[in-house]
């Protein structure tokens, strides 16, 4: 390899999410120096912390966080299987297990860690394993298939995580943990038995206060765990958790300065005892301490950077606090939850009904928040961490931060924080971060977390970044003004509302009472789209007709030449031979150019407006329905094959889609709609490119929304799991109609919800805890929907009155002269300028 | 493609006022020129408006296929290809002020639209 000798060589041994994280702030930093990765493992930096996603669906290419063409890209020399066995200090060389060698300025380990196993007799036989790698995760699945029973040793926040994975393998899982409670680092007593409650009424059973003597045969099932208070419990797979070990052994190897019980000892700057080698993530030991989380091995990382390129920065510490769903059940712990700093008080919240439990551990002088401990209800965690991290005074009434407001609760205001308030603590976003965002041009929550990132990691920060937001936007006397248009003084979602309250049914009454002038080509189609999502009238009736785009106006979507393409529907993707002949047939007669659309269907160009009708009208008679392409409307759902044919699928997907097509079809909405459904997780389907993705599970149906492809493309959200199918149709009757009616004009379902205050866990709350109580009419709206769907193109062609618009002109029969098409692989395009001008080369106008 | 008149300008007769469409646009055929009429209600009366159907920008006719509203005090049409606005008593494109497109004058007579071309 030729490397300029200038450059400083830069070795990081290991690519775990850490030693990931270094190599992209190392590149974002634009530092001269090459980089080589040696990765003992044989892909390169997955994602960890959604490990047990793999077991609802996501693959080991989902959970990756590289890949070797980015690495590439950015210059780095990435090698796989590279096991390092020597490391030469003193001539500054690494060599791997196949020999190579890898000369280095700076070496960095970022070994990571290796899950703990107890010394119990009977460890290591099969179906005992660790839950660390994609490996283990494949492994536990393999020994899932042949097993009914599941154990995991260690209820902390692993082990918790680990049953979670267990129990969506379909295992009957149980939890052991040696401490009296469950995660007894993050939670006070209190907190973790009401844990274990919750827990065990989601069907894992906890035992707590068991130390395991030994793993022997089983009688019932595979192993029997024998536990020292003579008790035992029968499991066909034993899967320990049970704490993590830093891989330091390279470092103790070669003599780097090991802590007493492991960890490679470092500084302030993550240096080690040699002044060439850091060491950051589960594998450093800072101050004694080692941090099994991610957000501190990335900090560490930074740290590192920041000293190898010159600039100040350093790892002091790191906060503990964590706020997390466990199976469902929200946990969270800030600070010191168990109340050990001398002198501190605390308040605490129980509520019993339901499953609530609130602990704020504050000093003696009852000014600072030391610390909290949240089970049932993390909506506090964020104004709490807050407090703590930023030493903000506390109010006269401390404990009216974790009493149920009755609207009265002390908002946390964005100003109480000072410049150096961590705001987003996942990318280390600070106030000052974002004030200076705001000075550099952002002006809305969104320019700002694309230029910081914050809010873009665990997404709990995002409120208070739109309080951040909203009130250093107002001191500098920006009003940011909701006006659809100059006609209306109103956004999109009050235009609905007053629509639908004040039951307008036409633009001139909605002008009149809300509006002024005349109107224009952006409120007349908003307002035609909400008039056909509240009523669902015919688009083209008189009162309407006018406010329609061209596309809207004419069914069909208007080309560049002033032609159309037609789009017929094709539920699903679903179409028999007599149909497709039909299309052909037509194509052929009337001269269409011909294309597969990305949505299952089939697009024919280049139809004259005064054609459209007579097009469709055979259409119409052999069974066809217009398919909406025009429309910001559902488009379609498309599928694989499913259970039906495919060896692989585990339902329907084929039937659900056109069910669901059906269901839909007709929907206007702020803009268009695009559905998948996969028969199984294979996703062939792209579900999770959808607004709304459905993938089949062995149990029903995993519903995905709000993903989206093209210009800004955004993986779908799991929504929810295993539904059937009424289920699934309640679900996404009230997420489409919640769209509809509180979304932006042209917002598609993914910006709407990176917009949406509260995010996803909100979405969940007002469709599925109905938290609004508006499910009902959300059901009812899209039921009358579905009750006076029409299919436009049959009304349309059996209305004399409706097709007098299709005339090109109201005075001759003749046809638009600059329409010219060539032949271009055996079919027709429009004419380019140039070819208009050469004669005879343009083929004439066919007038059928 | 504009082929401008080379005649002296005359009147027209292209249709029945049945023909139009409040608040939006037809096309009639003059010759080989096409116009897009537009039928615009202003407190309460038909005002009529003829310009040419040619979108300058987006290079097809198409223009009587815009939507017709107001931007502060003008009259105006949307292109249906880019949403350019045009100004419909001038012609003048509100987005580019080198671009313009024909205007003709237009009268009712006897329930008949006239066009003078």
């Amino acid at each position: 390899m030729n490397i300029s000798s200038r450059q400083q060589r830069i070795v990081i041994i290991g690519n775990g999410m850490v030693g990931h994280h270094f190599v992209e702030q190392l590149i974002n930093s634009e530092h001269n120096c090459h980089i080589t990765v040696l990765s003992g493992e044989s892909r390169l930096a997955y994602d960890r912390v959604y490990l047990s996603s793999y077991f609802s669906g996501k693959t080991a290419a989902d959970l990756a966080l590289t890949d070797e063409q980015t690495y590439q890209d950015w210059g780095v020399n990435a090698v796989t299987n590279a096991w390092v066995t020597d490391i030469d200090r003193d001539k500054q060389v690494v060599t791997t297990q196949s020999g190579e060698t890898y000369e280095y300025d700076t070496l960095v380990l970022a070994t990571g860690s290796y899950p703990f196993v107890p010394p119990i007799p009977g460890n290591d036989q099969e179906h005992c394993l660790v839950y660390r790698t994609i490996e283990d995760l494949e492994a536990i699945s393999a020994s899932a298939a042949q097993s009914k029973v599941g154990v995991v040793v260690g209820g902390g926040l692993l082990g918790l995580e680990a049953a979670n994975a267990l129990k969506q393998a379909g295992l009957d899982t149980h939890v052991v943990e040696f401490a009296p409670q469950l995660m007894a680092v993050q939670l006070d007593p209190m907190g973790g038995e009401l844990l274990k409650d919750k827990i065990e009424a989601l069907g894992v059973q906890v035992h707590t206060q068991k130390a395991t003597e030994c793993i022997e045969a089983g009688e019932t099932c595979r192993y029997r765990m024998k536990f020292a208070d003579g008790s035992h419990l029968e499991t066909d797979l034993v899967l320990f958790s049970a704490g993590i070990r830093p891989s330091d052994q390279l470092a103790r190897q070669f003599g780097l300065v090991i802590g007493e019980r492991g960890g490679i000892v470092i500084d302030n700057q993550c240096k080690t005892s040699d002044k060439n080698v850091y060491a950051i993530g589960e594998c450093a030991l800072w101050d004694k301490k080692i941090y099994g989380l991610v957000a501190p091995g990335y900090a560490m990382a930074r740290a590192a950077v920041a000293d190898i390129i010159g600039d100040e920065g350093e790892f002091a510490g790191f906060d503990m606090s964590t706020k997390l769903k466990l199976m469902g059940v929200e946990v969270g712990s800030i600070g010191d939850a168990h109340g050990r700093t001398p002198g501190a008080l605390s308040y605490t919240y129980h509520n019993q009904p339901e499953g609530v439990y609130k602990k704020l551990v504050v000093d003696a002088n009852k000014s600072l928040v030391l610390g909290a401990v949240l089970i049932g209800d993390t909506s506090d965690y964020d104004t709490l961490l807050q407090y703590a991290l930023n030493s903000i005074a506390l109010p006269d009434s401390p404990e009216s931060l974790i009493l149920p407001s009755a609207g009265e609760k002390p908002l946390l205001g964005a100003d109480a924080l000072g410049d150096t308030a961590t705001i987003c603590s996942c990318h280390n976003v600070s106030k000052g971060d974002i004030v200076g965002a705001i000075d550099g041009g952002c002006c809305s929550v969104g320019d700002v977390k694309s230029s910081t990132k914050a809010a873009t990691g665990c997404g709990g920060c995002a409120a208070l970044l739109k309080n951040v937001v909203d009130s250093e936007l107002e001191k500098r006397g920006v009003e940011v003004s909701k006006a659809i248009c100059e006609h209306f003084n109103y956004s999109r979602q009050e235009l609905y509302h007053l629509i639908k309250v004040g039951k307008i049914q036409s633009f001139e009454e909605l002008l009149e009472k809300h509006g002024k002038g005349l109107g224009c080509d952006i409120c007349k189609p908003a307002a035609a789209s909400i008039f056909a999502s509240v009523w669902n009238d015919y688009i083209l009736a008189k009162q309407h007709q006018p406010l329609q785009d061209t596309n809207d106006t004419y069914l069909g979507n208007m080309q560049k030449d002033g032609t159309y393409s037609i789009v017929p529907r094709v539920a699903g993707g679903e179409i028999t031979p007599d149909k497709l002949i039909l299309l052909g047939d037509v194509a052929k007669r009337y001269n269409l150019y011909t294309k597969i659309t990305g949505g299952q269907r089939i697009d024919l160009f280049g139809a004259r407006v005064d054609q459209l009708p007579a097009i469709w009208e055979e259409l119409v008679a052999g069974g066809f329905e217009t398919g909406h392409a025009y429309a910001k409307a559902l488009r379609t759902v498309k599928s694989c094959v499913g259970s039906t044919w495919c060896r692989y699928g585990v339902q329907d997907s084929v039937g659900q889609a056109i069910d669901l097509e059906n269901r839909y079809k007709g929907l206007r909405a702020p803009h268009k709609i695009k559905f998948a459904v996969s028969g199984c997780t294979r996703e062939c389907a792209e579900a999770q490119g959808k607004d709304i993705g459905v993938i089949a599970t062995e149990n029903g149906w995993n519903l995905y929304v709000c993903g989206n492809g093209g210009m800004k493309p955004r993986h779908a959200d799991l929504f929810a799991t295993d539904l059937d199918d009424a289920t699934l149709v309640k679900y996404i009757d009230r997420v489409l109609m919640f769209y509809v009616k509180t979304a932006d004009r042209l917002q598609r379902t993914s910006v709407w919800m990176e917009n949406l205050e509260g995010g996803l866990e909100y979405l969940k709350s007002v469709v599925i805890d109905d938290s609004l109580g508006i499910c009902d009419e959300l059901e009812t709206q899209m039921q009358h929907i579905a009750d006076s769907y029409q299919c436009e193109w049959k009304t349309t062609v059996e209305s004399p009155e409706a097709l007098k618009r299709f005339r090109q002109f109201v005075n001759s029969d003749e046809s638009d002269s600059n329409i010219q098409f060539v032949s271009e692989r055996e079919q027709i395009r429009p004419a380019t300028k140039a070819e208009k001008f050469s004669a005879g080369k343009a083929i004439p106008v066919e007038l059928v | 493609m504009q082929a401008q008149a080379n005649i002296i300008a005359q009147w027209h007769d292209v249709c029945h006022v049945d023909d139009l469409v409040t608040n939006s646009g037809v096309c009639a055929l003059i010759g080989d020129v096409q116009v897009a009429i537009f039928s615009v209600q202003l407190d309460g009366e038909e005002n009529l408006y003829a310009i040419s159907n040619w979108d300058p920008i987006g290079e097809a006719n198409v223009m009587s296929r815009g939507i017709v509203g107001t931007l502060t005090d003008k009259i105006v049409v949307a292109s249906p290809l880019y949403k350019e606005h045009y100004d419909l008593a001038t012609g003048t494109c509100l987005e580019r002020d080198d671009i313009s497109v024909n205007t003709y004058p237009v009268r009712v007579e006897h329930e008949r639209v006239l066009i003078e071309l």
